[in-house]
């Protein structure tokens, strides 16, 4: 099978973002329930997988040779649900059945209730093991496709995030890249109050990870920084450390820490639209 | 019948996944270093490009185990019992159990048999553990044979099963050419006075226990429930209305394991009695094997005590 990858500009990704982040939103609003925070901040890097790095096809979910997609931190499934629906996974209507009894898109994601979903996730720390296993099965049968993941700053405060960095350095997984959506909040106050992260980019350095430091909310940088991790083809896995903002697009859910996991009201999902809407790029 | 050899069942798993392992080459042994003491060393040498070892991390073990089932592989996880069931326990759950993928957790020293090891190596929650996770099959094999035809039933079958294997060396009860089936027990003895069933390293003295019995004139029936999850709900059934009387016989806690299995059954029936044996409720310590059955009541003698109060007219 040729690749299915898509060629988008950095405006048209920048304006595919801003739709998935609108998505998220509503999906969250409509459902009264969820987490917009995480979403926000981490929306640039599934754009950036879904339309420019990932080869995938929505016709043919379980593709063999497909590009994988681990979303560690599953409490944010918003923004990749969106990106599905955005995708042709399923109809963008099923977005309106989050967190709805019978819905495939359960409060966290499920790989066998939701096409595109390729493991389950939703307790923390347990993703990028996963991925690993996915990227270490490309390398047994000599296969070439890529797996992401995304996890939490937060997330990182678990052991096996640590076990599985292990895995990945000593099978030479240059195939998987870890995005850390680093948004420097957690549930329960900042990464600083929860439990200090020193610096998340030599940790996964010293775990022997080829390091990528940016702004997690450029589209620019997130492109250039997957466009760099994919050709460098050297046995070390990839990290990806993207500074972010937790909200980030909506002006009263940024860097709140109370924007975890609330669903914003009628007065408040008017304004985030409108908001989102003024920031499409002409 | 007579008992064969001593061996334990972990040698069992041993020598069938070099078997499985070279037919398929997508069944793989996932380690995580106690690899030479749970009997991989063969399948290491012999397959070492379907052999991985992710080091004294088990719960990466698990979750690297689930990423290789999405795509295809068929991984055995292998490790002590009281990790494999305890450390793993939630990667178990969320990444194997819940998305159903087809990974084995095969675990050696299951019950008291890592006797010497003390109570932080003994397993004896692991079965009720992995029992009341959904999707889950839970299989205890009672000989080296018996572990070989069901580590391949397991193989054969497409979902996560945990297995349970001894450390300690236990007689053989079956040749080669017995079949097992998962989810259906091994009736050993026919009987109609009362009913021992056990599972794994149990089943002998359940044997022996039914032997003392006939020649006191009490006919046992005897049966091997070495699948604990499904439980055999027509083979208990069956005990209970030919028997009544049930003894239950296990190397594990008697609270959720083999024991509470049966009970239920008997329970929702609204017949027969469940006298359950096995370890109670309490930690063991460093001691030989036997002895540490001994105390916790699980001996022939006390299956035999235990079927003549049972039986008494």
């Amino acid at each position: 099978m040729s690749s299915m990858k898509e060629n988008l500009s950095i405006v048209e990704l920048q304006n595919k973002c801003i739709d998935l982040k609108k998505n998220a939103i509503s999906m969250i609003y409509k459902a009264q329930s969820g987490h917009p925070g995480g979403s926000l901040s981490v929306a640039e890097f599934v754009t950036a997988c879904y339309w420019h790095a990932m080869d995938v096809d929505p016709q043919n979910p379980r593709w063999a040779d497909r590009d994988r997609f681990v979303l560690s931190k599953g409490h944010v499934c918003p923004a990749q649900y969106a990106a599905l629906a955005m995708k042709g996974y399923f109809p963008m209507e099923v977005l309106d059945t989050l967190r709805k009894e019978g819905s495939p898109l359960q409060g966290h994601p499920s790989m066998t209730k939701c096409p595109g979903i390729d493991i389950s996730t939703g307790s923390l720390g347990q993703g990028l093991a996963c991925a690993a296993g996915m990227a270490l099965a490309a390398k047994l049968d000599n296969k070439s496709y890529n797996v992401f993941c995304a996890v939490g700053d937060g997330e990182c405060n678990e052991g096996e995030i640590w076990e599985a960095c292990g895995t990945a350095y000593k099978y030479k997984l240059d195939n998987l890249v870890v995005f850390v959506d680093w948004n420097n909040l957690q549930l329960d106050g900042t990464c600083e109050e929860i439990m200090p992260p020193i610096s998340l980019a030599k940790k996964f350095e010293a775990f022997g990870f080829e390091v990528y430091e940016i702004n997690g909310n450029d589209m620019a940088e997130v492109v250039d920084a997957l466009d760099k991790a994919l050709a460098s083809k050297n046995g070390l896995p990839k990290c990806i450390v993207g500074k972010t903002v937790k909200g980030k697009g909506v002006s009263f859910m940024e860097n709140q820490c109370g924007w975890h996991g609330v669903a914003p009201n009628d007065e408040q999902y008017r304004q985030a639209m409108e908001e989102l809407d003024a920031q499409y790029v002409k | 019948m007579s008992l064969g050899k001593k061996i334990p069942t972990r040698d069992g798993f041993g020598d069938e996944i070099v078997a499985l392992g070279k037919e398929n080459k997508n069944i793989l042994v996932v380690d995580a270093d106690i690899g030479k003491s749970c009997k991989t060393g063969a399948f290491r040498k012999e397959l070492p490009e379907q052999y991985l070892n992710v080091g004294i991390a088990e719960q990466n073990c698990a979750g690297v185990a689930a990423g290789l089932a999405t795509c295809g592989k068929i991984p055995f996880v292998v490790t002590y019992a009281a990790f494999g069931s305890m450390r793993m326990c939630e990667m178990i759950r969320q990444e194997i159990a819940y998305p159903h993928l087809n990974v084995k957790i095969a675990c050696s020293h299951g019950g008291v048999t890592p006797a010497n090891d003390g109570a932080s190596h003994q397993a004896i929650e692991d079965m009720g553990i992995l029992r009341t996770i959904p999707n889950m099959t839970v299989i205890m094999p009672a000989d080296y044979w018996s572990a070989r035809k069901l580590v391949r039933a397991a193989a054969e079958y497409d979902g996560p099963v945990y297995l349970r294997f001894t450390r300690d060396a236990i007689p053989e009860i079956y040749g080669e050419d017995v079949e097992f089936e998962i989810g259906k027990a091994y009736q050993l003895r026919d009987g109609k006075d009362v009913a021992i069933v056990a599972n794994g390293d149990t089943v002998r003295l359940a044997i022996e226990a039914a032997e003392t019995l006939a020649a006191q004139g009490i006919e046992a029936r005897v049966l091997d429930m070495h699948t604990v999850k499904p439980i055999d709900t027509d083979a208990v059934v069956a005990a209970v209305q030919d028997c009544q009387q049930i003894i239950t016989v296990e190397d594990h806690n008697i609270i959720n394991g083999l024991g509470s299995a049966v009970a239920c059954v008997a329970a929702e029936m609204g017949k027969g009695r469940v006298w359950r044996l096995g370890i109670q409720d309490q930690f063991g310590q460093s001691a030989p094997y036997e002895r540490l059955l001994e105390v916790n009541g699980v001996t022939v003698g006390n299956i035999v005590d235990v079927a003549h109060k049972l039986t008494k007219k």
